[in-house]
């Protein structure tokens, strides 16, 4: 995953360079009018139905067993400061066609920014072209399971107030006045602060059928506060809790960035007077703003089935969780207080959308269920390779609707969907947790993160550590990260928060892939308890 | 085959676009990229495509007011339309007391870094290259081969109101193999890069993938802590490339970078590596064959990060170059670092006890104050007892600084185009060995 200080260090050189042609991401200018607020259900645009028609027509023709065309849209809307100066404003907007043909069981793909019915056709030939071309390399043939057809679908996800209707002006003043916020506390020097919108129109059409069109629009503001140390000797960067979520510009009014801006600069400014942590064991009371990630690494990428059956050994890496005979309804991954849930319908979460770009509508599913793992993430391509375990269980062989591509010109693969920590039965909050913990360290704010290429061996940080000692916060640390072997820190789960606790954390770039293509998810959890987790001090001498 | 868009039309689009734009200030950035690619994982072929591609972003500046807007439809209604939007919101922008008038015409180091193999290289090239793993993957029936082969031919090309024009293409070929084995306790991984398709050997790649997993099956655990280690070129770059996320002189002017120097400023000019270690960006280097220019367009030559251990320059941008009475270095768009003559194996007969790593995986930053990161070995670690390489051993997780392991260097060895960066580019390290390194975990991850 791209994490959020990679993203600031991106905007940084992308700022710093203006205009750096290779560092701008793909995309945008806001062409587009901006939509009216609580819009109705998207219709699709005439000219792009008959252009997709168009393309899978051309694939059939030319061969295909099976084809799908993709037309969309991606707009990303940026405004950048640092204290009390703009630096930059960025409208990026990518519109273009991918096609994707499976012949005699081997995928083509062709991507083409020509829309003409000509343009769109030729790529659909090239697609399949491709996959005829691959045909002398293949083994066992690629087949999908069926799905039922969607011929007239439409989508849009939950937002009321839609970014784009907002000016610069109002976008920057708010950046602005937020930063002078955190600047107020001792020793903070910087500030830098950022809104990124994205909208993504998307359309689909397959042989199977299916014509599906859908909107999604996210909202995601940063601010990271640095405080530096009279003498020079020490620097502390805190960044603020702020999910990037699947909402519009109403989640910006209701997070209230001037007063989480306050607060996130006078912790920086605490760090830099916090006490280094001793090295050692500790229980550990984790945040849902640091736990999201912690889940996104050691859960979320463990049960893509792609990766345990080896189609992204080559970069993102396998699983632990292989093979999945040997796993399915037999490997305990926590305690019975744990169930995980994946799902792309929670209101407001990143991967939630109505049908994905298999054309699948997804429905929610446990991938753990009082501990034990039950299910893992597929596509069309992937669900039949289950089908031993779905039969065995009474349950039908179909997708999990965890199909995605980036965009028009990136072919879609299993992807991630929101994954979840739920809420345990009693309705404890994170108080409730602290009280309860003799000797720990509670961590608020997601930080370092990294993990091996098999989820087995993870060391997480965090944006602020707080010692607990007898029920109660004594005291901040810094320079902790806790290190992890995901079995025995899961079993090591031995208290979780209630449903009035559960929040939503996530990233808008998760890479996977190759070529490599991010996705945005989102990860919801309750306040958890941890046994007896090592953690190290992470200061060291320049 | 030539470049997706050729010189003359890149020029022809941006002064058209420049004689639309109304502002006081328009500078102009087009990209245009045609590329291929075919992977495979587990024995099977998987996805394939082609893209082609075209971006146009045009940042418009009203005094110190400026926007960028991006699109990629390159008509011309499109492009007025863009600029039109990139001028509206310029005007409604805040004041950046930063901001830069552009610069005038400029002259640019001539790099060759197009080759017409890459730019021919058809899908059922890529698909013939990936059967040189996927055929004798499968016959040896005890190992599954994972690649991913990729070409590109690629425009960048940037202008501005002050008649500045600037126009690079090139190709990339870049083949990544892993091969795994069957009873999932050997994973090797080996890759080739070049601006030229026919240079990569892929056969060659093949053979030593297979070689490398099966040579690493039934590692063995060995206690963590510091060892002496001798880094393939990858592993050297994993660690070294980061430091270019912390190379802005601004940053340790305002005392946030590892290059802070207490009493004010940086440490520009004081030795803060082993006297052996030089780090320079050269687009023109035949190694390299990088964008002679920065997003600005400011002309890039052969620059001098480190030299014999000294900090000599961090990046200054125009504004920072200006603000404190300095010259302005322009981004870089390559790194290398100087090898030395000795060769792995001479390394490897010198070591009484040390570690052999082939790459490391997911390295994020832990400590901005020392540029700390952690991360792991991955797909062959080997231990070198008494100048012999004895036998695989378990992954490692490390936390350690590019910075502090290049103080600990004991030798240098020959260079390499790297083909497996996190953030791809030109790139090129030595082989080196180091002492120390600082391991922290085991990992069972094979």
């Amino acid at each position: 995953m791209t994490h959020r200080r990679d993203f600031i260090k991106t905007a940084g050189a992308l700022t710093a360079a203006a205009l750096a042609a290779t560092a701008i991401p793909r995309q945008a200018s806001a062409l587009f009018g901006a939509m009216p607020t609580s819009a109705p259900l998207p219709e699709m645009d005439a000219a792009v139905k008959e252009l997709l028609l168009e393309a899978i027509q051309a694939a059939k023709q030319a061969g295909a067993s099976f084809a799908d065309a993709r037309i969309s849209r991606f707009m990303q809307n940026f405004v950048f400061t640092r204290e009390q100066q703009i630096q930059n404003t960025v409208d990026t907007e990518t519109f273009g066609c991918g096609v994707r043909a499976l012949v005699d069981g081997t995928w083509g793909f062709a991507a083409t920014q020509k829309m003409t019915k000509e343009g769109v056709a030729k790529a659909a030939k090239t697609a399949v072209a491709i996959a005829k071309a691959n045909r002398i390399a293949r083994d066992t043939a690629i087949t999908l399971v069926p799905t039922d057809s969607h011929p007239n679908a439409s989508w849009r996800s939950d937002f009321t107030i839609d970014p784009w209707t907002i000016s610069v002006e109002d976008k920057a003043a708010l950046l602005l006045k937020a930063n002078a916020e955190a600047l107020k506390a001792p020793n903070v020097k910087f500030v830098f602060s950022a809104l990124f919108f994205v909208k993504d129109e998307r359309n689909y059409a397959s042989t199977d059928g299916s014509v599906i069109n859908q909107l999604a629009v996210k909202s995601w503001p940063i601010i990271q506060a640095t405080a530096v140390s009279n003498d020079r000797t020490d620097f502390q960067n805190r960044s603020s809790p702020t999910a990037p979520m699947g909402r519009g510009w109403e989640y910006i009014i209701e997070l209230d960035l001037p007063t989480v801006a306050r607060t996130t600069g006078e912790e920086a400014s605490q760090k830099l007077s916090a006490k280094p942590v001793d090295v050692g064991r500790y229980d550990l009371v984790l945040h849902p703003t640091n736990l999201w990630l912690t889940i996104h690494e050691s859960i979320g990428h463990a049960t893509e089935l792609d990766r345990a059956l080896g189609y992204e050994a080559n970069y993102a890496g396998t699983s632990f969780l292989a093979p999945p005979e040997k796993m399915l309804g037999a490997f305990k991954y926590g305690p019975e207080i744990m169930n995980i849930q994946a799902d792309r319908s929670q209101k407001g979460a990143l991967s939630t959308i109505g049908y994905d770009d298999d054309g699948v509508k997804p429905e929610d599913f446990m991938l753990v269920k009082n501990g034990i793992l039950r299910d893992y993430q597929t596509t069309r391509e992937q669900a039949g390779m289950l089908k031993w375990w779905y039969d065995k269980n009474k349950m039908p062989t179909k997708s999990r609707g965890c199909c995605y591509a980036q965009g028009w010109n990136n072919v879609q693969f299993q992807r991630m969907p929101n994954v979840s920590l739920m809420p345990g039965e009693r309705d404890l909050k994170w108080d409730d947790l602290i009280a309860a913990t003799d000797r720990g360290i509670a961590i608020l704010g997601d930080g370092s993160f990294s993990i091996d290429q098999q989820r087995f061996n993870g060391q997480f940080g965090g944006q602020v550590f707080h010692e607990i000692k007898g029920g109660k916060i004594v005291g901040m640390l810094k320079d902790v990260a806790y290190q992890i072997r995901t079995p025995d820190f899961w079993n090591g789960l031995d208290m979780i928060g209630g449903k009035s606790s559960y929040e939503i954390g996530g990233s808008f770039f998760d890479g996977k892939g190759q070529p490599g293509q991010s996705n945005s998810v989102s990860h919801g959890a309750v306040p958890a308890r941890f046994r007896n987790v090592n953690v190290i001090n992470t200061g060291r001498k320049a | 085959m030539s470049a997706p868009m050729s010189r003359d039309d890149a020029q022809r689009i941006i002064e058209r676009a420049i004689k639309m734009s109304q502002a006081d200030g328009c500078e102009v950035s087009l990209n245009a990229n045609v590329t291929g690619n075919t992977r495979f994982a587990a024995n099977q072929m998987s996805t394939a495509g082609e893209i082609e591609g075209s971006t146009f972003a045009v940042q418009s500046a009203f005094g110190p007011k400026h926007a960028v807007v991006t699109t990629d439809d390159l008509s011309d209604a499109s492009i007025r339309r863009a600029i039109e939007q990139s001028e509206k919101l310029a005007k409604l922008s805040p004041d950046d007391p930063e901001a830069m008038p552009s610069l005038g015409p400029q002259t640019y180091v001539p790099v060759n870094a197009y080759h017409e193999a890459t730019a021919a290289c058809s899908p059922a090239d890529r698909a013939r290259a990936a059967l040189t793993a996927l055929e004798p993957a499968r016959k040896a029936g005890n190992v599954s081969a994972s690649g991913f082969i990729v070409t590109g031919n690629n425009v960048s090309a940037f202008g501005n109101k002050q008649g500045l024009f600037a126009y690079f293409s090139n190709t990339t070929a870049n083949y990544t193999l892993t091969v795994r084995t069957a009873d999932g306790t050997g994973s090797g991984w080996v890759a080739a890069d070049d601006h030229d398709w026919s240079k990569l050997d892929y056969k060659s790649v093949s053979e030593r993938a297979v070689d490398r997993a099966q040579r690493s099956r039934g590692a063995v655990a060995i206690e963590p802590g510091r060892y002496t280690v001798i880094l393939e070129p990858q592993a050297v770059g994993d660690l070294v490339e980061l430091l270019i996320g912390y190379i802005a002189a601004r940053s340790a002017d305002e005392g946030r970078s590892p290059f802070v120097k207490p009493e004010g400023g940086s440490k520009i000019g004081e030795k803060i590596m082993d006297s052996r270690v030089n780090i320079i960006s050269d687009p023109a280097d035949p190694q390299l064959g990088g964008q002679p220019f920065d997003g600005e367009g400011f002309p890039l030559g052969r620059q001098s990060w480190i030299e014999n251990g000294v900090l000599k320059q961090l990046f200054y941008s125009r504004f920072w170059a200006k603000k404190q009475s300095k010259v302005a270095t322009g981004f870089p768009t390559t790194v290398k670092m100087l090898g030395g003559t000795t060769t792995t194996e001479q390394m490897i007969a010198n070591t009484e006890r040390g570690l052999l790593v082939t790459r490391l995986w997911y390295l994020r930053e832990v400590d901005p104050r020392t540029a700390l990161y952690t991360g792991l070995t991955r797909d062959g670690v080997f231990l070198i007892e008494n100048g012999k390489v004895k036998n695989a051993v378990r992954n490692f997780r490390f936390n350690e600084s590019p910075i502090f392991m290049l103080n600990n260097i004991e030798a240098l060895g020959p260079t390499q185009r790297l083909a497996g960066t996190e953030n791809g580019g030109d790139i090129v390290m030595p082989v080196i060995k180091a002492r120390d390194f600082n391991f922290t975990s085991l990992s069972e991850a094979v």
